[in-house]
C-alpha cells in the first residue's frame, strides 16, 4: 500500500532522515517507534505531501506521492502531532467543515465515524477548544476518517495524553484496522508497539530494524538480567566499566544489564556484592525498549 | 463552488466570534474619526504669547490691545527684561515672544518707522509660519491705520493692487472636511492588510492550515476565501466610516459616490494582497503585525494625509507613485469635496488596477511556490 524507498531530507544541511526504506501493506497497523527527533514526523509530513522529499520516492496505492499529490490527499486521513481543527468552531461544524473540503457529508459517512463520534455527539454544540484532551483527539481521528480514506496517518497520537485515553485510542485503533484500514502509526512510547502488526524502530533518521513486535524481541540474543532495589541505579557506573557487562541501562527503577554470556555472571554478582549491592540478578524477558536500546548502542558502535 | 461556499462560511463564523472583530469593525472607525479629526487640525488658537514693552507708549499699548483682542493670542506674561522673555522660551511656556524696544513710538514719529522684533518657536515649523502669517496681518493692519492717522483720512487707504481670493472645494477651510476623508482611506486599508495578513498567520500558528493542506482543496479556493471576507468588511467599512463622518461631522458629499465605491473595490485587493504577502513570509502573528505595521507607517506618511504629496522634495515624490494609499487619498478627497468625475480619476484607476493585478499574482506565486 505504501512504500518509501531511498528517502532522505534534511532541513539547512541537518539531515532528519536518510535512505529511509519501507513498505506497508494494506490493512496493516504499522507502528513508527523512536524518541522526540528521530525524524517520524519527517516522513509522515512527506507521506501526506505537505514536504517534499529530498532524494526517493514515496508511493501511495502505486502512486507517487509528488506527481499524484491531489489523489494521495483525496485518500489520507492525516491527524497531525499537535491539535489542528479550529478551535473557535463546534464539533460538530469541524466535522461538517472537513466533510464538505472533501466533497462528502457527515450522513454519507456517518458508519466510518460511529463508534468513535457516539462519544462526542452529547457535545457537538461545544467549541473544539473547549474540549478534554482525550475528545480533542476523537474528534480529530473523526476528521480524519470522514471521507472515507484508504490510509490513516497518525503521527504521535497519544502524546500527551492519559493512561485510561491511551488505551481507549488503540482500542479504536484495533478496530478499524479489522474493518481494513491500512494505518500507520507514530510513537515514543515503546509498549505501545507491541499493539502493532508491525513495527520499523527508528533512530536519528535511520530504521534501525522491521518487524513483527515478536520478531524484535525473539532476536534479541544476548541474556538479560535485572538489578532491583532502592537506589540500585548508583550501581550503573560500576557495571558500565565492567568488561563482561555488554550495557547496563537504567529502567524505571530498575537496571537491565546484558552480558556478553550467561558464564559471567557470577562474576558481575561477585564485584556487585564487593560495592555492596545484596540481591542477586534475576534474569528478564527482554521488551521493545531493551531491543531499542540495544539496537541503538549498536548502530551508534 | 460548494466547498468555497463553506470555506466562506467558516470564515465569518470564525471572523463574527472572535472577540476582538466586532469592536475593531465598528468602534475603530468612530473613535478614530472622533479623536484624529478633531486633534489633528492646523488652525492655531490660543498662541502663548509674552510682550515686553518697553516703551510704554499709547502707540505700543494701542499695538499690544490689538493683538490681543483678536482672539488668538493668550498672553502669558509680560516681562520686564528680554532676558525674562527667553528664559519663558527656553522652558517651552511661550509659542511667540514680542518685543517693542523703547523709542518705539518716537522713532514712528521722528524718522517715519520703527522695529518691533518677534521671536517664534520654530519647533513645529508649520505652526510657527502660522503665527508669522497672522501675527504679520494684523501688524500689516495696524502700519496702514498709522498711515490713515498721518494722513488724516478718515477712512484707511486703498491699495493699488486688492486681491480678491475664493477658497475653491471647501469655502471655509474647514481642516474637517479634508482630513476625514483620508482618515477613511487609512481605516480601510488598515481594516483590510492588517486582518488578512492576521488570519492567514493565524491558522499556521495554530497549525491548523497543515490540515486544510492534506485536503483536496486548492490554493486559489483556500486564497479567494481568505481574502473575500475581508474585502467585504473594508466596503462595509467605507460605507459605515462614510456614514459616520457625514452624521458627525456633515462633510460634504459633492461627488458620486458609486464612483467612490468602484475605485474602492480594485483598491481594496491591493492592501488584501499585500497581507497575504506578508502572511506568506511569517509564521506568527506577532511578526505579521510588525511588517504590516512598517508599511502602514510609511503608506501613511507618504500618502498626503497630512503633509501634501507636493510639498515632498522631489525623490520622495516618486517614492508617493507607488503608494497605493496615496492614490487612494487623492481620488476620495477629489470625488468627495470636488466632484470630479471618472474621467477626471482614470489614471488613479489605470494605476490602482495595475497594482492590484501585479500584486494579486506576485501574492498568490509566492504563496504557491512556498510547497
Amino acid at each position: 500500500m505504501i512504500e518509501f524507498r531511498h528517502i532522505s531530507k534534511s532541513f539547512a544541511g541537518t539531515a532528519a532522515v536518510q535512505d529511509i526504506n519501507l513498505s506497508v501493506g494494506e490493512g496493516e497497523l504499522f507502528g513508527l517507534i523512536g524518541p522526540d527527533g528521530a525524524g517520524k514526523s519527517t516522513l509522515f509530513r512527506m507521506l501526506v505531501t505537505l514536504l517534499l522529499p529530498d532524494e526517493g520516492e514515496i508511493a501511495f496505492n502505486g502512486r507517487n506521492v509528488v506527481d499524484d499529490y491531489t489523489y494521495v490527499r483525496s485518500h489520507v486521513g492525516y491527524m497531525p502531532g499537535t491539535f489542528a481543527l479550529y478551535q473557535d468552531l463546534s464539533v460538530e461544524e469541524n466535522l461538517h467543515f472537513f466533510a464538505t473540503l472533501f466533497g462528502t457529508s457527515i450522513q454519507d459517512n456517518y458508519h466510518l465515524i460511529e463508534g468513535i463520534y457516539k462519544q462526542l455527539e452529547p457535545f457537538k454544540k461545544r467549541r473544539a477548544g473547549a474540549l478534554s484532551g482525550g475528545m480533542k483527539q476523537k474528534l480529530a481521528l473523526s476528521c480524519a476518517l470522514i471521507h472515507k480514506p484508504l490510509v490513516l496517518v497518525l503521527d504521535e497520537p497519544t502524546t500527551g495524553v492519559d493512561a485510561v485515553s491511551r488505551k481507549e485510542f488503540w482500542e479504536m485503533l484495533q478496530k478499524l484496522r479489522e474493518d481494513g484500514l491500512t494505518i500507520l502509526v507514530s510513537t515514543a512510547y515503546m509498549d505501545e508497539a507491541t499493539l502493532c502488526d508491525r513495527v520499523a524502530l527508528i533512530q536519528k533518521g535511520r530504521i534501525l530494524r522491521v518487524d513483527t513486535p515478536q520478531g524484535i524481541v525473539a532476536r534479541f540474543g544476548k541474556p538479560l538480567y535485572r538489578l532491583s532495589g532502592a537506589g540500585v541505579q548508583r550501581f550503573l557506573p560500576l557495571l558500565r566499566a565492567l568488561p563482561q557487562v555488554h550495557s547496563a541501562q537504567p529502567f524505571g527503577d530498575s537496571v537491565h544489564i546484558t552480558l556478553g554470556d550467561e558464564e559471567q555472571m557470577d562474576e558481575v554478582v561477585q564485584q556487585l556484592r564487593k560495592a555492596g549491592y545484596k540481591d542477586g540478578l534475576q534474569p528478564v524477558t527482554p521488551g521493545i525498549e531493551d531491543c531499542f536500546i540495544d539496537l541503538m548502542l549498536e548502530a551508534n558502535a | 463552488m460548494r466547498k468555497v461556499k463553506y470555506l466562506l462560511k467558516k470564515e465569518f463564523r470564525q471572523i463574527f466570534r472572535n472577540q476582538a472583530m466586532l469592536p475593531i469593525i465598528f468602534v475603530m472607525p468612530v473613535v478614530q474619526l472622533l479623536i484624529l479629526v478633531n486633534a489633528a487640525t492646523f488652525e492655531i488658537k490660543n498662541i502663548q504669547v509674552a510682550i515686553l514693552d518697553e516703551d510704554m507708549s499709547q502707540e505700543s499699548r494701542e499695538l499690544v490691545n490689538k493683538l490681543l483682542s483678536t482672539g488668538y493670542y493668550k498672553a502669558v506674561d509680560f516681562p520686564t527684561s528680554i532676558h525674562q522673555g527667553q528664559r519663558l522660551m527656553d522652558h517651552n511656556k511661550i509659542d511667540l515672544f514680542i518685543q517693542i524696544p523703547a523709542g518705539f513710538a518716537a522713532d514712528l514719529q521722528h524718522e517715519g518707522h520703527a522695529t518691533i522684533g518677534l521671536d517664534i518657536s520654530a519647533i513645529d515649523g508649520s505652526a510657527a509660519s502660522i503665527i508669522y502669517f497672522y501675527t504679520n496681518t494684523i501688524l500689516a493692519d495696524y502700519n496702514s491705520a498709522i498711515v490713515a492717522r498721518w494722513l488724516h483720512l478718515a477712512k484707511r487707504p486703498a491699495l493699488p493692487v486688492e486681491l480678491r481670493t475664493r477658497y475653491l472645494f471647501n469655502e471655509e477651510l474647514e481642516y474637517k472636511n479634508y482630513i476625514t476623508p483620508g482618515l477613511m482611506v487609512i481605516l480601510v486599508t488598515m481594516v483590510t492588510m492588517f486582518l488578512a495578513a492576521m488570519n492567514i498567520v493565524r491558522e499556521k500558528e495554530l497549525g491548523t492550515i497543515e490540515q486544510l493542506n492534506v485536503t483536496p482543496i486548492t490554493k486559489v479556493q483556500f486564497i479567494i476565501s481568505k481574502l473575500l471576507p475581508f474585502w467585504l468588511i473594508g466596503m462595509f467599512e467605507l460605507a459605515f466610516g462614510l456614514a459616520v463622518g457625514k452624521l458627525i461631522f456633515d462633510f460634504p458629499v459633492v461627488g458620486s459616490l458609486p464612483l467612490l465605491f468602484a475605485f474602492a473595490a480594485i483598491y481594496m485587493p491591493v492592501g488584501l494582497a499585500l497581507g497575504l504577502l506578508i502572511s506568506t513570509v511569517t509564521h506568527t502573528q506577532q511578526q505579521a503585525m510588525l511588517i504590516s505595521w512598517f508599511f502602514v507607517v510609511i503608506f501613511i506618511l507618504m500618502s498626503g494625509l497630512f503633509t501634501a504629496i507636493e510639498n515632498m522634495p522631489d525623490w520622495a515624490q516618486t517614492i508617493t507613485l507607488f503608494n497605493p494609499v496615496a492614490y487612494f487619498m487623492q481620488l476620495i478627497r477629489m470625488v468627495l469635496l470636488k466632484g470630479s468625475e471618472f474621467h477626471n480619476v482614470v489614471r488613479h484607476f489605470v494605476v490602482i488596477g495595475l497594482m492590484a493585478v501585479a500584486m494579486l499574482t506576485l501574492a498568490i506565486v509566492t504563496y504557491r511556490k512556498q510547497q
